[in-house]
């Protein structure tokens, strides 16, 4: 990182560290109890990010660097086939916070050479078929309804993926970085 | 809270393996971990304060009146849309949904306003976009929309 690069930075930080702590006042100002409540949800959230997000971005890094090109491309590429696509969707299962979360790894499972189908279904799933979440679903709404949801999502998921790639490709056209 | 002990136990293990194995590739890896959450931060304070302030102006009696009662065409349209540009987190949603079941609103509702609530991000869309383009950003994001009308349609009629 060169240091026109740090100052940047810098200047965006500040701009959101004042833009926030203006919105937040003028909030508090008109809509008092809004505010509060706006604040408790932000706590939370923040939690769950400084709790999760640097542990992620650390895991990224090695990635990076232990894991060849060719390795994801060999799990996660075209030649991946079906087992790839389920890789992808186990992977998204595995506990680990917010899907925003997601969408670094996701860009960086595609900068290596994962197959675009493969990280919609990474995405779809983490968003969608969370463990956790299916056991409070089973509490909260019922068996049969979970049930349902979970096996009709699943097959979503695999067809927002196949099609997202297929319009990708539409044309006939290579699938380039630039592309994308 | 166990999700995430569970997974900054995991790093810092693989993180102490790396480091024997190589402190050089390490420190790199390091110094881009750095770099990229640098990058993120911005980005992460902006939708977390969106999300809150969302989140504070629509207070759980807005979801009751509009997603309670009689199902209708519109309802499930409305419910699926509320969902898209909402982000409430499964903590909250799915006990409300819960309430929302008892309290007289149809499972098709529920469904739809639960499967776009989870599958599209309207809030996160910038982001998606700068780590995905905007290509598979929109096709994801639509898609997810018509299938998760599509579900809450197969849920209706298979409940």
């Amino acid at each position: 990182m060169t240091v026109r690069d740090f100052i940047r930075l810098f200047k965006k930080m500040i701009f959101v560290i004042i833009a926030t702590a203006v919105l937040m006042f003028i909030l508090g100002y008109f809509f008092p109890d809004e505010q509060a409540m706006s604040l408790a949800i932000m706590k939370e959230y923040s939690l769950e990010v400084i709790l999760v997000f640097p542990a992620v971005l650390v895991l990224m890094g090695l990635v990076d660097i232990w894991m060849p090109r060719e390795m994801v491309r060999r799990h996660f590429g075209d030649t991946a086939g079906f087992r790839g696509l389920l890789l992808s969707v186990f992977l998204g299962t595995l506990p680990a916070g917010p899907l925003f979360i997601a969408f670094p790894i996701a860009g960086k499972m595609l900068r290596k050479g994962a197959r675009v189908a493969n990280v919609v279904a990474f995405m779809g799933a983490w968003a969608s078929l969370k463990m956790s979440e299916i056991g409070m679903e089973i509490y909260f709404l019922g068996v049969k309804f979970a049930f349902l949801r979970v096996v009709l999502t699943l097959i979503a998921v695999l067809g927002i993926a196949l099609i997202t790639e297929k319009m990708l490709t539409v044309a006939g056209k290579e699938l380039t970085k630039e592309s994308i | 809270m166990k999700v995430a002990l569970a997974i900054n136990l995991i790093t810092a293990g693989l993180l102490l393996l790396s480091f024997f194995k190589s402190s050089r590739k390490t420190l790199i890896a390091l110094k881009m971990s750095l770099q990229k959450g640098a990058n993120l931060m911005p980005w992460m304070i902006g939708i977390i304060v969106l999300i809150g302030m969302m989140l504070s102006f629509v207070p759980e009696q807005t979801v009751e009146r509009y997603l309670g009662g009689e199902m209708t065409l519109i309802q499930v349209g409305g419910a699926a849309l509320l969902g898209t540009i909402t982000m409430i987190p499964s903590l909250i949603a799915v006990p409300l949904a819960g309430s929302l079941i008892e309290a007289g609103a149809s499972y098709t509702t529920i469904a739809a306003f639960l499967t776009t609530l989870i599958m599209v991000g309207f809030v996160t869309l910038p982001l998606e976009i700068k780590e995905l383009g905007i290509k598979i950003t929109f096709w994801r994001n639509l898609l997810a929309f018509i299938f998760a009308i599509i579900i809450a349609g197969m849920i209706g009629v298979l409940m």
